[in-house]
């Protein structure tokens, strides 16, 4: 747990004194992704910087699990707090494995704990041990270099992570898994993390609160969900852009939206003329063809009405089924380019959940905005 | 020519010992100035009020001619009854080679990345440790190619150095001349030169056994 109390960071002094940051006080509770957004010089990499004391606090006080940090030498706490930077940072001169080694040596673990420790970290940042062990930094791509550089933040499994954007150097594609693994891996080991962004895009899907700053002060520390639909002011809707619907629905999953129990469900074995004649009596333009638990696709009446054969045989295949876990974002978008307003959900056997409409989307966006209206 | 080769040949011994002798005092005199100066470059790239001043006085120093530089030592050490030998010629190679060392001292720590010592910091590392572990290790090459241009230029000067008293090679040049012996001198200048030629060399060969194996892939791969 971090908790910054009434911190006030000025650099400089008389004349040419600036305010960084301006009487901030909100916590960060264990275990939680806290993203710090703004715009360039808003505060946030000085807020990170004063949290592990390379910078010195001019007002106000930075608890960590309730101790002053300025109680503890500035070099033990550092010790202690996992650092990962925009720019990497590792040391050229030292191999991969005595990078990831650099905190546990400094903490002086045994050097056979070290090299387990190194191993395992490598091989959850998915690079296999034997092969990255001895290489060196140049040797490695820039998403390489970066996999290490949070493996040596986390090297002393340390309980708070400080990151100054740590994806921010890296192309978009390699970022994007970059950041999946790392929730990944955060599932599994549930740091404090502090983590600094001026991407409003990697604050949704990183953070589980986000604290929005504007020229040195907190504008707004909220859930994602909550700085997207009541944005406290027109700068934090001016940030979060006017398609803060649209990135709502990145933050929701179509398990949220599911239509666990739909009706117009044929099996493939069923005869083209008997759904015809239920389809028909129940006033259905459509039906979802499921062969065992697998949806293979649907039929019309149009479809159906000269047909002799099983349901299979004639259904139309689904351009696309998404999954239980895809975004509504995503969703969406499939919607929009296969020209379909009902799509089938599997869960990650392959097997038929439900069904996502538009419908259904649209009513979700509406009650998250209506449930925070006051 | 061939008279030199026979002079050489003719007074091994001598020259044996007085190849010993150059090679003792410029060696002395670097292992001290490094002792000095690579310290003192890391402490100006750390102090950067200090720098200015310091590296001013090094480029003076470096601007006295060697004679000169003796001439003004002479009445100080004299005091020690030290004016003359192989002592004052050790303080002025040491003197000459700050420049060389400090400068590029200074100049690899300050060109370590920001970056580099930013998260050397931030996780934990005190001063000595990221000095020690990260910015010398990374600073070596340029530091050894200051070593290397102060280690050639004091065999140069330490062959002056004969003048008072310092012995080494250029005491056969300084015979040859007083004696008007062409072969003596020649024979002193040529040593003088392998020697520097040698030194290089061997420079050259420790900057590459002593760079970390790291640095040199990535100058190989980032150019």
């Amino acid at each position: 747990m971090i908790r910054y109390d009434s911190v006030t960071k000025i650099f400089g002094a008389g004349k040419d004194a600036v305010t960084a940051l301006d009487n901030i006080s909100f916590t960060i509770e264990k275990g939680e992704i806290v993203v710090l957004l703004g715009p360039s010089g808003c505060g946030k990499t000085t807020l990170l910087r004063l949290s592990n004391r390379l910078e010195s606090i001019t007002q106000g006080n930075i608890y960590i699990n309730g101790q002053d940090i300025m109680d503890s030498d500035g070099v033990k706490l550092r010790q202690k707090i996992g650092y990962v930077i925009q720019e990497i940072g590792l040391f050229p001169n030292k191999s991969i494995a005595e990078n990831i080694a650099v905190v546990p040596r400094l903490l002086g673990w045994n050097k056979n704990n070290i090299k387990q420790r190194v191993d395992q970290l490598l091989s959850m940042t998915n690079l296999d041990p034997e092969l990255y062990r001895n290489r060196y930094p140049a040797e490695l791509s820039g998403g390489q270099q970066q996999r290490i550089g949070v493996a040596r933040g986390v090297a002393a499994d340390p309980e708070i992570l400080l990151m100054d954007e740590p994806f921010g150097a890296i192309d978009p594609i390699n970022r994007e898994q970059l950041q999946d693994e790392f929730l990944k891996l955060q599932a599994k080991i549930k740091k404090t993390i502090a983590f600094v962004s001026h991407d409003i895009h990697e604050a949704i899907k990183m953070a589980d609160k986000i604290a929005l700053f504007s020229k040195g002060k907190l504008v707004q520390y909220d859930t994602p969900e909550l700085i997207l639909t009541r944005p406290k002011n027109k700068f934090v809707a001016d940030f979060v852009g006017a398609d803060r619907a649209l990135k709502v629905l990145g933050l929701m999953r179509v398990k949220d939206v599911i239509n666990a129990s739909p009706k117009n469900i044929v099996r493939s074995t069923d005869l083209a003329q008997d759904v015809l004649k239920f389809m028909d009596e129940k006033k259905m333009g459509f039906a979802i063809v499921l062969k065992g638990n697998r949806p293979i696709g649907y039929v019309t009446q149009k479809i159906l009405k000269y047909e002799e054969g099983k349901a299979e045989d004639v259904a139309e295949e689904y351009p696309i089924v998404v999954g239980e876990q895809d975004s509504l974002r995503d969703v969406l978008s499939n919607m929009l380019m296969h020209d379909l307003i009902i799509l089938c959900a599997i869960n990650r056997d392959g097997d038929f959940v439900g069904t996502v409409s538009y419908k259904n989307i649209q009513d979700s966006i509406r009650d998250i905005y209506s449930q925070y209206e006051d | 020519m061939n008279g030199t080769l026979d002079f050489i040949v003719g007074n091994y011994q001598k020259v044996i010992h007085l190849t010993c002798e150059h090679i003792l005092v410029v060696g002395l005199a670097l292992a001290i100035a490094i002792l000095i100066g690579v310290p003192l470059g890391i402490l100006i790239a750390k102090r950067e009020n200090l720098s200015k001043q310091v590296l001013v006085m090094a480029n003076v120093l470096m601007t006295i001619p060697s004679i000169a530089l003796f001439g003004l030592m002479l009445p100080i050490l004299a005091i020690w009854n030290l004016g003359l030998g192989k002592v004052p010629a050790i303080i002025a190679l040491i003197l000459y080679s700050q420049l060389p060392i400090i400068r590029n001292t200074y100049t690899a720590i300050k060109n370590v990345p920001p970056e580099i010592v930013d998260a050397g910091k931030g996780m934990g590392m005190n001063r000595w440790k990221l000095v020690v572990e990260v910015e010398v290790p990374i600073s070596i090459p340029l530091i050894l190619a200051g070593l290397r241009t102060a280690a050639v230029m004091n065999i140069g000067i330490a062959a002056i150095a004969s003048y008072i008293g310092a012995g080494g090679l250029g005491v056969l040049i300084q015979q040859g001349i007083n004696r008007v012996y062409p072969e003596m001198i020649l024979s002193g200048a040529i040593l003088v030169s392998f020697l520097a030629i040698f030194v290089d060399g061997g420079m050259a060969m420790l900057e590459r056994i002593l760079t970390p194996r790291g640095i040199k892939i990535q100058r190989r791969l980032v150019g």
